[in-house]
C-alpha cells in the first residue's frame, strides 16, 4: 500500500492510443511526429512545417540523384558487360538489374518523401451522389426510346424484323465455321478418335520388318542378351521415329527387365521376352511420361499426379488418379537378337477420351489379353 | 524561392489548344481534385495494375526476339551444354533472349515475376474487396469484371508459360491436352482443333502466341480500362471513420497528392519486380532442355496460380465410367473431369454470383460506399475463409511431392490427408472464423462501452483490484461505430400468421431462413453499458449475443 494512489487517477498519459485492428490516429509512416498545424485557406488542407519541408527537400534531392547515377551506371554496364556464357550473362543480369532496381527505388522513395513531408496533409470532403439518374431523366430516356423505336418501324413492320433476325442467324455462324480448318491434319473429324487408337508400333520398316526398340537419347537398338540385369530400366522409342514428337507422344515405352519369377499374372508373358516387359510410358491419367521407377517395389510412378503402377503385375494402378493400367506392348526379338515390337498395343495408350469406350473389354472379347 | 502564381505558358498553350477542341476543361474542373480515400488495403489492386503495365513493356521487348515456331532446328547459340541439340525454334529463341541479348534474361525474368505479381495482386485485391463488402451495390458490375479479369489472367498465364517450349513448359501443355481430350463428346474434337491435329503437333505454340500477346491482353486491357472508369465514376469506397458516411468521400485530392503517391507506388512495384528478377532466378529454361513428350523431370511444378488445379488433379481418386460398356463411345474419365472443372467452377462461379446471392438473402438494395470491417459480417467472412481454405488445401497438395520429400513423409499419405482436409478444412475454417468474428465484435463492444484498458490497476477501499478503463480516441471510436447490422429480410408473419409474399414457397422459406442466419446484429455495440461505467472490469458478454453455433 503506497500513498500515491491519487496520482493514478490521471491515466491519460498511459492510455494506448491505438486499438489493434484500427487505423493509427494521424501519424504518418515516415514522419516522426504529428505535423505542425498550419491551416491554409482551404479547410482540410494542413501544411507542413517549412523547416521540416526544407530538410525533406534535401532527402528527396539525394534520392533523385541516386536515380540519376544508377541510370547512368545501367547504360555503362550495358555497353561494358558482354553476354554469351552463363557466367557473363549472370554478371550482366546482376549489374543491369541492380542498377535498374536502384534507379526505380530512388525515384520511388524520393516521391514518397515529397508527398509525405512536403505536400500538405489532406482531409478533404467531397459529396457523393446516388448513381441512379432522377425520375425525370429516366422518363425522358424511355420516352425517347419508344419514340425512336416507333419511328424506325421495327415493331410495326414484322416482316422487316423477322427477316433481319433470319439474316443474322447464319451470319453469326460464319466465324465458327471458319474455325473448322484449325485442324491441320486434313482428315475427316470422324477419324480423330481413330488416330488416337493407334501408335507407330503397328507399322513396319521400309524392308517390311517390325520396328526395333531404340534407346531414347542414344538411338541404339537393344540386344536382348545385353539388357540382362534384373531391375534394369530403359526409356524406349520406335526405330525411325526418334524425332517425331507426335509419334513419341503415344509410342514411348518404359522397358523393364525382371527375374522370371517376379512377373505376376497381370502381365502377359507371351508379350515379354526373357523377363523383359514393355509398357507404354504415357500415363493413362492425363498423359505425362510415367518416368520414375522404384526397383525394389517394381512401382512405376508418374511425377505429374503420382499415379502409381505395379510393373510386375501388368502395370495395374495401385495409387493415384489414373484409372487404367499402362498398356503392355507385345515384344520379341529379331534374328539378330534385337528387341522388336510384335505389333501395336491392343488398346489405346494415354489419357482417356469419350470415344475410347471399354477398349480393354473389347480386346478381351477378341481373345487377346489386356 | 519563387512560387507559381499563374499557369506557365508552356502548359497553358497546349491546354487551351486541347480545351478548344475537346472541352477538356469541364472534365478537369470536376476531376483534378477528385478525392481518393486513404487506406493501405486500397493499394493492393494497384499492384496488379502496375504489374500489368510492366508485363506489357517487358512482353513487347521479348517479342522482338522470340520466334513462336515449332520448326526443329539444331541449337547453335552460346549456351554450351545444349550445342548441337535438336529443339524447336521457340526454345532456341528463348535461349537466345536469355544468353545472347543484353538485358534479355533480365526482361524475361521480370516478365515472369511480374506475371506472378499480377495474379497475386489481383487475388489479394479481390480478397480485400470481398471481405470488406466493397462489391455491394453499386459496384457489383465492377466485381464481375474483376472475376473475368482473374479468369483471363489464368488463361494468359497458361498460354505464356507454354511458349518457351522447354521440358517443364511442355508438361503444362501435356496436362492441358489430357484434360481437354477427357471432356465428354467434344474432347477429342477440341484437342484436335486446338493442337491442329494430334498432340503435340507444330501449331500450338504459334496459336498460344497469338492468344498470349494479342487476344487475351487486348481483352484484359479493355476490361481493366472499364474497371478503372467504373471505379472513377462511382468513386472509391472508404473505411468507416470520423466524418465519413455513405454520402461523402474523405481523403486526398488526385492532383497533386494521390497522383504522386500512385506514381511512387508504380515505381515501387517496378523496383520490386526488377529486384526479384535480379536476385531471384525464375524459370531457368536452359536447365530443363527442349520439350519431348517422352521425358519429364521429377518435381515439376506449375506457376503458383495453377497449383490448385494441379492439387485437385492429384487428390482425386481413380474413377472412370464407361457409359455404354464395350461400345466405341461413352468413356467418362471422372478422375480428370471432376478435379479439372469442379473446384475452379465452384470458386469462379461462387465469386461471380456472391454479390447477387447476398443481395437476395439480405434483401439489401441500398447503395454502400462505406465498407464493412470483416468481423462485422461474420457469415460472409467465414464463407470467404472457408473458400480460402478449400483453395489453399488444393494449392498445397499441388506440391505434395515436394512436401513429402522435404518433410520425409509418405507421399501417399499426403494425398490421403489432403482428401480429408479438402472437406474438413473449409468447415473448420468456417466455424473458427465465425467465432473469431464474434469475439472481435465483442472486443469492439467492450472498447465502446467500457473504454480501453489503461494498464493502471487501482485498489478499491474494500480491497478489490480493478483496472481503469478510459474512453477510446475519437477516430477509433468513430471507426468502431461505423458498424451496421447486416440487413435482414422482413420475414415477420402478419397478425394471422401468414409470411410475407415471396416467402411462402420452399425457396422462399429457405431464403427467409438464410436471411435470418446471415443477417441481423450478433453483438450490439453498446447494449446497456453506458459510458459512466468505464471503470468496470467485469466480462463484456451481453444478453442478446448470438450463440447459434455453440448451442
Amino acid at each position: 500500500m503506497t500513498d500515491n494512489e491519487h496520482e493514478i487517477e490521471q491515466p491519460d498519459e498511459r492510455v494506448p492510443k491505438r486499438v489493434i485492428g484500427t487505423p493509427a490516429p494521424g501519424t504518418s509512416m515516415l514522419g516522426d511526429e504529428v505535423p505542425v498545424v498550419e491551416e491554409g485557406d482551404v479547410p482540410g488542407v494542413t501544411f507542413q512545417d517549412e523547416q521540416k519541408a526544407r530538410k525533406a527537400e534535401k532527402v528527396v534531392a539525394l534520392c533523385f540523384a541516386v536515380t540519376f547515377l544508377a541510370a547512368i551506371a545501367f547504360i555503362i554496364f550495358y555497353v561494358v558487360i558482354q553476354v554469351g556464357s552463363p557466367e557473363a550473362t549472370g554478371m550482366s543480369n546482376l549489374a543491369l538489374g541492380g542498377t535498374l532496381t536502384l534507379a526505380l527505388l530512388g525515384l520511388a522513395f524520393g516521391i514518397v518523401v515529397w508527398v509525405r513531408q512536403i505536400m500538405p496533409k489532406y482531409s478533404l470532403i467531397q459529396e457523393r451522389h446516388e448513381m441512379a439518374s432522377d425520375e425525370d431523366t429516366r422518363e425522358v430516356v424511355s420516352d425517347t426510346f419508344v419514340q425512336g423505336a416507333r419511328e424506325s418501324g421495327f415493331v410495326k413492320r414484322p416482316l422487316l424484323r423477322r427477316t433481319l433476325l433470319l439474316a443474322a442467324a447464319p451470319l453469326g455462324l460464319v466465324p465458327l465455321v471458319l474455325l473448322r480448318d484449325l485442324d491441320n491434319s486434313k482428315m475427316p473429324a470422324s477419324k480423330f478418335s481413330e488416330t488416337l487408337r493407334h501408335t507407330v508400333w503397328g507399322e513396319k520398316t521400309k524392308e517390311g520388318k517390325p520396328l526395333r526398340l531404340i534407346v531414347e537419347g542414344t538411338g541404339q537398338p537393344i540386344r536382348a542378351a545385353d539388357f540382362n540385369s534384373p531391375g534394369g530400366i530403359l526409356s524406349v522409342v520406335p526405330e525411325g521415329y526418334e524425332h517425331d514428337l507426335n509419334a513419341l507422344a503415344k509410342a514411348t515405352l518404359i522397358l523393364i527387365k525382371f527375374r522370371p519369377d517376379e512377373i505376376k499374372s497381370g502381365t502377359n508373358r507371351n508379350w515379354t521376352h526373357d523377363g523383359i516387359v514393355a509398357y507404354s510410358k504415357i500415363c493413362t491419367h492425363v498423359g505425362c511420361p510415367a518416368a520414375l521407377y522404384e526397383q525394389t517395389t517394381h512401382h512405376i510412378l508418374c511425377p505429374c499426379h503420382q499415379s502409381t503402377f505395379d510393373a510386375a503385375d501388368g502395370a495395374k494402378v495401385i495409387f493415384g488418379p489414373a484409372a487404367r493400367p499402362l498398356p503392355q506392348l507385345p515384344i520379341s526379338v529379331d534374328e539378330q537378337g534385337y528387341l522388336i515390337a510384335q505389333g501395336d498395343f491392343n488398346v489405346p495408350v494415354g489419357p482417356s477420351y469419350w470415344e475410347r469406350g471399354d477398349a480393354e473389354a473389347e480386346a478381351r472379347s477378341k481373345g487377346g489379353h489386356a | 524561392m519563387s512560387d507559381l502564381t499563374a499557369v506557365p505558358k508552356a502548359i497553358a498553350g497546349p491546354s487551351s489548344y486541347l480545351d478548344d477542341r475537346l472541352g477538356a476543361g469541364n472534365f478537369l474542373k470536376r476531376n483534378l481534385r477528385k478525392i481518393f480515400p486513404d487506406h493501405w488495403s486500397f493499394l493492393l489492386g494497384e499492384i496488379a495494375l502496375y504489374s500489368f503495365i510492366i508485363l506489357l513493356l517487358t512482353g513487347t521487348f521479348l517479342t522482338f526476339w522470340f520466334q513462336p515456331s515449332m520448326t526443329e532446328v539444331v541449337y547453335n547459340g552460346s549456351y554450351a551444354p545444349l550445342k548441337g541439340v535438336m529443339m524447336s525454334q521457340a526454345y532456341a529463341s528463348a535461349l537466345e533472349i536469355s544468353f545472347d541479348v543484353r538485358g534479355g534474361l533480365l526482361m524475361r525474368q521480370m516478365h515472369h515475376w511480374a506475371a506472378l505479381m499480377f495474379v497475386a495482386g489481383m487475388m489479394v485485391h479481390m480478397l480485400r474487396v470481398f471481405f470488406t463488402g466493397a462489391y455491394r451495390k453499386p459496384r457489383e458490375l465492377n466485381w464481375v469484371i474483376g472475376v473475368l479479369l482473374l479468369t483471363l489472367a489464368l488463361a494468359e498465364g497458361l498460354t505464356g508459360y507454354s511458349l518457351p517450349d522447354d521440358l517443364l513448359s511442355g508438361a503444362g501443355a501435356r496436362i492441358t491436352q489430357g484434360v481437354i481430350v477427357s471432356l465428354p463428346l467434344v474432347g477429342t474434337y477440341l484437342s484436335f482443333f486446338l493442337f491442329g491435329g494430334e498432340y503435340p503437333g507444330t501449331d500450338i505454340i504459334p496459336r498460344f502466341y497469338s492468344l498470349h500477346i494479342l487476344l487475351i491482353p487486348g481483352i484484359l486491357l479493355a476490361l481493366i480500362s472499364a474497371h478503372m472508369v467504373l471505379m472513377w465514376v462511382q468513386k472509391h469506397t472508404q473505411m468507416p471513420g470520423k466524418g465519413r458516411n455513405n454520402r461523402n468521400v474523405v481523403g486526398a485530392p488526385f492532383y497533386p497528392a494521390f497522383m504522386a503517391k500512385a506514381g511512387a507506388y508504380f515505381l515501387f512495384t517496378f523496383a520490386a519486380v526488377a529486384g526479384m528478377a535480379t536476385f531471384a532466378q525464375i524459370n531457368p529454361i536452359w536447365l530443363f532442355g527442349p520439350y519431348t513428350p517422352a521425358d519429364i523431370s521429377a518435381g515439376s511444378q506449375p506457376d503458383f496460380y495453377m497449383g490448385f488445379l494441379e492439387g485437385s488433379l492429384r487428390l482425386m481418386p481413380a474413377w472412370e465410367i464407361n457409359l455404354f460398356g464395350t461400345a466405341h463411345a461413352g468413356t467418362l474419365p471422372l478422375s480428370v473431369i471432376i478435379p479439372a472443372l469442379v473446384p475452379m467452377g465452384i470458386i469462379m462461379t461462387g465469386l461471380a454470383l456472391y454479390p447477387f446471392i447476398e443481395q437476395w438473402v439480405t434483401g439489401d438494395r441500398r447503395e454502400h460506399h462505406v465498407v464493412e470491417r470483416p468481423r462485422n459480417n461474420p457469415h460472409r467472412t467465414s464463407i470467404g475463409m472457408a473458400a480460402i481454405t478449400f483453395y489453399g488445401v488444393l494449392w498445397l497438395l499441388g506440391a505434395n511431392d515436394e512436401i513429402s520429400a522435404f518433410f520425409h513423409v509418405s507421399l501417399n499419405w499426403t494425398t490421403y490427408v489432403g482428401r480429408v482436409l479438402v472437406f474438413v478444412g473449409p468447415a473448420l475454417a468456417y466455424l473458427i472464423t465465425y467465432r473469431m468474428c464474434l469475439g472481435l465484435q465483442r472486443s469492439d463492444a467492450a472498447v465502446v462501452s467500457h473504454g480501453v484498458e489503461s494498464g493502471v490497476i487501482k485498489r478499491l477501499p474494500h480491497g478489490e483490484f480493478i483496472e481503469i478503463h478510459t474512453p477510446p480516441a475519437d477516430d477509433i471510436e468513430a471507426h468502431l461505430r461505423g458498424k451496421e447490422p447486416v440487413p435482414m429480410l422482413p420475414v415477420r408473419e402478419d397478425t394471422s400468421g401468414i409470411p410475407p409474399k415471396g416467402m411462402r414457397g420452399p425457396l422462399g422459406k429457405l431464403r427467409a431462413r438464410m436471411s435470418k442466419a446471415y443477417g441481423g446484429e450478433k453483438i450490439p455495440l453498446d447494449e446497456g453499458h453506458p459510458h459512466e461505467e468505464i471503470e468496470e472490469h467485469a466480462g463484456v458478454g451481453s444478453e442478446g449475443e448470438d450463440r447459434s453455433l455453440t448451442r
